[in-house]
């Protein structure tokens, strides 16, 4: 077995709110492996979103270690970090997050951007992942013309441009009705089984039941696990 | 991420709220064109005071004849004639320390004939020191000698205008002209020196001995009998207080004329240098009140910057969240915001460029100012308002710029 992409020993958040030192995470230890479809759950303030910033690399953890892809991270500066998010990472978010009054193919090259590739190099990429996502046709639609389902699927393909090893989904089904969450759910299965490694965080079972293991937080532990 | 990218991530962002970006550089639109009409009103003034100068000579300083007021009527400066030759020498003699020299001059008009040519022209009467103080040359020929001012001789120069008048291109040397039936030999031509800055023309006019116009062409009035000129022209030293010379000539020509305290004096003193100094110095408040303003004006305009830029990041966090996200590093998030600021407020300076221009056309027309555009108060007043646009828009992107993703991305 290859080494795992992700990996935490004892992980930790704490935050400050005036004197009180607030434990968001209390020392999560865990493996990940490529290509695997893995499941957050917990109630609100069980540590579960604090774990995904931590995983997503928009955060710094107060304690432990977090190596992503055999690269320890814990340490990095806030410019490396954001690298390493353009490189390796893909965020799909409960509300989209689509720059509004830009086209879907602006949309999904903004990545791209960051990575400094011209201008016909970064179109002909998103070109390509819309297409993956089934929007060929919608690529100079602005956010504001498409349903919500379609800027999800943006959204995704704007996720995978980079080519990341991992995809980080935040309640991605969380603003959709129920029959286009199952559609994007499928779609994230369908780009799981060709190969990139997923963690969702939701708290819907029924959503949670697409991944091949569940995780469930509570009180900035993991509590338990199942399959 | 580079700068064209940046840019035209900027240019989308104003252009989506386009009345709240032009109300922003309203500011900056008004403080450059001040900039810009400032310096053209300023420079525009010092450069007609130079020419102004260079036409009459620098230093100048003119005593006219003026009749003393005890008869009530008062009769136009120069036309009678209180002051006298002797009156020049003592001021060139007697105050070395503030005066380089002093040249006499009688004035008098009339016909100028040449073979079947004519001319109406004025003539003056001078003697050497005239040419130094107007700083004249001639551009062929020879100035009048020692023995000619003291004989009376029947010799003349003649400005550019009047022999091309009389002669048209031929040389007019040694050719005579006859002024009041008194035939003068042309022994030299002056120099070009064009129009004043008032418009008349320097260039028409005729010099002869004082000795010859006082003796000769004016003739038997009264005044010939007499060494009494019509003005004296004083070059000041250079560098004098021109006010103390000023003071130092009046005194000495009040002790002269044997003139009471209290009464009157029988001449004027022009002090040209001071008038062309305070119509400068108006100039120059002017200029003043138009850099208050215009620096009013790039403060505010500056600050409306920030606020407009301090909403915009406000409104945008998400957006920055999200860029972060995707790998926009703090330096991105900073130079896209900045850039913003400074497109802003360099769009703004250059419509404030193409008003101010127009506006100091408009003056230059309507109040009849010299008016002088230049590149470089251009160049000056677009890098000033780019340098605004840094200035107020790097606390907003450097706000921008340490946002915590997270926080940015929960943002509501």
């Amino acid at each position: 077995m290859a080494a795992p992409l992700i990996r935490t020993d004892n992980l930790a958040k704490h935050y400050r709110l005036g004197e009180t030192d607030v434990p968001a995470l209390q020392g999560v230890t865990l493996e990940i492996a490529r290509g695997e479809f893995v499941a957050v759950m917990g109630p609100s303030g069980s540590g579960k979103s604090t774990f995904m910033n931590l995983l997503g690399c928009l955060d710094q953890p107060s304690g432990g270690r977090y190596w992503l892809d055999e690269q320890e991270v814990s340490t990095l500066s806030d410019d490396a970090l954001s690298t390493l998010r353009n490189r390796k990472l893909g965020f799909v978010f409960q509300h989209f997050n689509l720059l509004p009054r830009t086209s879907a193919l602006d949309n999904v090259a903004l990545p791209l951007l960051y990575r400094g590739l011209p201008a016909s190099e970064r179109h002909a990429l998103a070109a390509q992942r819309l297409g993956q996502v089934g929007l060929s046709e919608r690529m100079d639609h602005h956010p504001a013309q498409l349903s919500g389902g379609q800027q999800q699927r943006v959204a995704i393909a704007r996720a995978l441009v980079g080519n990341p090893s991992l995809l980080l989904a935040d309640e991605p089904t969380g603003a959709l009705d129920t029959r286009t969450g199952s559609e994007i759910m499928a779609l994230l299965q369908q780009l799981n089984q060709e190969g990139i490694t997923i963690v969702l965080v939701t708290h819907e079972h029924d959503i949670a039941a697409y991944a091949d293991r569940i995780i469930h937080f509570r009180d900035g532990r993991v509590v338990s696990e199942s399959t | 991420m580079n700068f064209l990218a940046t840019f035209a991530i900027a240019l989308k962002a104003l252009r989506v709220n386009k009345l709240r970006s032009a109300l922003t550089m309203l500011g900056i639109i008004i403080g450059v064109a001040a900039v810009i009409i400032m310096i053209a009103v300023g420079s525009g003034a010092r450069a007609q005071v130079e020419a102004q100068i260079r036409s009459l000579g620098a230093n100048l300083m003119m005593v006219f004849s003026a009749s003393p007021s005890f008869t009530g009527a008062r009769t136009a400066a120069g036309s009678t004639h209180t002051i006298s030759e002797d009156d020049a020498y003592a001021i060139a003699r007697e105050l070395p320390d503030v005066i380089a020299t002093a040249a006499p001059t009688l004035r008098g008009s009339g016909q100028i004939v040449a073979g079947n040519s004519n001319w109406s022209t004025g003539f003056h009467g001078v003697t050497p020191e005239y040419f130094d103080v107007r700083e004249w040359n001639l551009a062929e020929g020879r100035f009048f000698e020692a023995a000619e001012i003291n004989g009376a001789a029947k010799v003349v120069i003649l400005g550019k205008t009047v022999a091309t008048n009389l002669f048209g291109d031929m040389s007019p040397i040694d050719e005579v002209v006859r002024i009041r039936t008194v035939p003068l030999t042309v022994i030299g031509i002056l120099a070009e020196k064009g129009q004043s800055p008032g418009g008349s023309d320097l260039d028409d006019v005729v010099l002869m001995p004082i000795t010859t116009a006082r003796n000769r062409v004016l003739g038997a009035t009264a005044l010939a009998k007499s060494r009494s000129v019509g003005s004296i022209q004083i070059k000041m030293l250079d560098g004098a207080d021109s006010k103390l010379a000023e003071e130092r000539v009046r005194e000495l020509l009040r002790q002269r004329h044997r003139l009471q305290p209290g009464q009157d004096d029988d001449f004027t003193l022009r002090n040209l240098t001071e008038i062309l100094q305070t119509r400068e110095e108006s100039s120059r408040v002017m200029a003043l009140l138009l850099a208050a303003v215009a620096s009013v004006s790039l403060l505010v305009g500056g600050i409306g910057i920030m606020n407009i830029m301090l909403v915009s990041v406000t409104e945008r966090t998400r957006e920055i969240g999200l860029r972060r996200a995707v790998g926009a590093r703090s330096g991105d998030i900073l130079r896209q915001f900045l850039i913003e600021a400074v497109t802003l407020a360099l769009i703004g300076g250059l419509i404030g460029v193409l008003l101010g221009s127009g506006g100091a056309q408009l003056i230059g027309y309507y109040a009849g100012w010299p008016i002088a555009l230049s590149a470089s108060a251009t160049t000056l007043a677009v890098g000033f308002a780019a340098a605004i646009g840094i200035f107020f828009g790097y606390y907003p992107a450097r706000k921008a710029a340490h946002m915590s993703p997270i926080e940015a991305l929960r943002h509501e």
